[in-house]
């Protein structure tokens, strides 16, 4: 769990469950107490920066509905009243 | 004359006619029948006009023998006793406590007090009936003038009227009873195969990132379930498989959107549909379509209809929702504030970590400097100092001494040196001679030839040996 590291992606590319998901691992290894300082700091830093896109992505959440036709999906429109 | 007669007597139960007594009974159902069986000795005489059926004993004191007890042979009841005997016939047989009845809704009549009155008719009788306001909220709009329906319920007698009705307590449109059965009999068969289990049932993810949608695209239900989930939960995607949801295109277009829309991987699936009479619900009953359900690798949340529906779907899915919102709400159990807390939270918890590692990190070197400064070799090098400068102090002073030393084996030799010095022998009257060819010292007669000087004490002169 801890050697997230190798798999790390930038995080503005992350969905809001994986972002979601590595704050958790994040604030998993900080109570851990054993990581170095300027690892620490790191992951400090890694999980505001992943607050923050998770915020971001709240804040910014829009519905998206699709349809399926067929066998591909098509943006649905829907019908006004 | 004996209608009219039967007429005029309505509110009585018992009266003389022929010097007889006849029973009448107002009776406008077939049900009555049950009634009938109780005193089927009797001469029966149908009217049909008015669809009454008059029970007409010629055998007075048989009737009584068979209502009363035989020491009252002779004694006249009251009308409310036997009213009050007559609904206790009707009211204690399990039958008619327990029976549907099938006809037409006329002389509806809703008054301001919540209870419905009617009566149900066929070609040939009628059957008053009333139904309570508490079943009366829970009934579907099938209450009109004309309707074909079954009501169920169970018949009283209103004594005052000495009349008895049908106290219904659930109406349908005629033919649901059929479905009805069709639909216990598929239930029972499909439950039997485990299909229904609740071993079954599978775990409705609490924050999906994918919902699949399978119901109508036209119907109110599809935007009340957009407009709910969107409400709580527009981070999540939603995937549209329309379908008809009723007719019987219905339940081979469900198994296919089923089928479809799980090959899109959602999270969770809600099967949907909006209010409807048993019939247009009727395709999630289906067989194909329950097995769909269950086949659905994804979990199937159904909301069909309203809360007091029951669909063979229902009972399929992992979790049943009365209505479509409903499903729309259990598919978005994790709310866009949810996430909101969560978030903060996690921030609260990052930050506050991150600050005591520091305090304690903080502490740890506080507390390592102490250390050093306690193992700190600065007092070494203080001593360390202070022994170079005493072995600096005693270098100069040894060298002072050796100087001191020196200078006076300087003098000595100095002076021993001046004691040496070969001008002071000249001056006691010894003479330097040397040879002027090779500048040798002559110290031998032998070595005295040609130009030789000679040194004495204030100069030098030549001498000549030949």
């Amino acid at each position: 769990m801890a050697k997230t590291k190798a798999t790390k992606k930038p995080v503005e590319e992350l969905t809001y469950e994986e972002a979601l998901t590595e704050l958790e691992q994040t604030v998993e290894m900080l109570e851990e107490e054993q990581n170095p300082l300027d690892e620490a700091m790191k992951l400090y830093e890694r999980g505001q920066a992943l607050i923050a896109h998770c915020g971001g992505l709240l804040e910014a959440a829009q519905l998206n509905v699709q349809k399926l036709a067929g066998d591909s999906l098509v943006d649905f429109e829907e019908e006004s009243e | 004359m004996l209608q009219q007669k039967a007429e005029t007597y309505s509110k009585c139960l018992c009266f003389l006619f022929n010097s007889n007594y006849c029973l009448y009974i107002e009776a406008k159902f077939f049900s009555v029948n049950s009634v009938l069986s109780v005193v089927k000795d009797f001469f029966i005489y149908y009217d049909g006009y008015s669809s009454n059926l008059l029970l007409i004993a010629f055998k007075p004191f048989y009737v009584i023998l068979r209502i009363m007890q035989p020491d009252l042979f002779s004694t006249t009841l009251t009308v409310s006793q036997i009213t009050f005997r007559i609904r206790k016939l009707l009211e204690d047989n399990p039958e008619l406590q327990d029976v549907w009845v099938t006809g037409e809704i006329s002389n509806l009549s809703r008054p301001a007090s919540g209870h419905i009155y009617f009566t149900l008719k066929d070609k040939n009788a009628s059957l008053r009936c009333v139904m309570w306001k508490t079943d009366a909220m829970r009934t579907r709009p099938v209450m009109q003038e004309g309707a074909a329906v079954e009501v169920h319920g169970r018949i009283a007698v209103y004594e005052p009227q000495g009349q008895y009705q049908l106290i219904a307590s659930l109406i349908q449109a005629k033919g649901e009873g059929a479905l009805f059965q069709e639909f216990l009999r598929l239930k029972s068969m499909l439950e039997a195969e485990g299909l229904f289990d609740a071993e079954r049932k599978r775990e409705i993810p609490p924050f999906p990132k994918t919902i699949g949608i399978v119901t109508s695209a036209t119907g109110a239900a599809l935007r009340d379930m957009l407009n709910t989930i969107r409400r709580r939960q527009p981070l999540v995607r939603v995937v549209i498989a329309p379908s008809p949801v009723q007719g019987v295109d219905a339940p081979p277009a469900l198994v296919k959107a089923l089928q479809s829309i799980n090959a899109q991987n959602p999270d969770v699936i809600l099967l949907a549909r909006g209010g409807g009479s048993i019939e247009d619900l009727w395709a999630f009953n289906d067989e194909r379509v329950v097995r769909a359900v269950v086949a659905s690798e994804v979990p199937v949340i159904s909301g069909v209809g309203h809360e007091t529906d029951f669909t063979l779907c229902d009972f399929a899915s992992d979790l049943r929702a009365p209505t479509p919102t409903a499903a729309a709400e259990l598919a978005t159990e994790t709310t866009l504030d949810d996430l909101r807390d969560q978030l903060s939270s996690y921030q609260s918890r990052l930050t506050d970590l991150t600050l005591s590692l520091l305090a304690d990190h903080r502490a740890y070197v506080t507390s390592l400097t102490a250390r050093l400064k306690y193992v700190s070799p600065e007092r070494r090098i203080q001593s360390e100092n202070q022994y170079l400068d005493e072995l600096s102090r005693r270098a100069v002073s040894a060298l002072k001494h050796h100087i001191q030393l020196q200078s006076a084996r300087v003098d000595g030799i100095s002076k021993r040196l001046h004691a040496l010095n070969p001008e002071g022998i000249l001056s006691r009257g010894y003479a330097i001679i040397t040879r002027k060819d090779d500048d040798k010292v002559v110290s031998k007669v032998s070595q005295a030839q040609g130009d030789m000087n000679v040194r004495v004490s204030d100069g030098e002169f030549e001498v000549n040996r030949k």
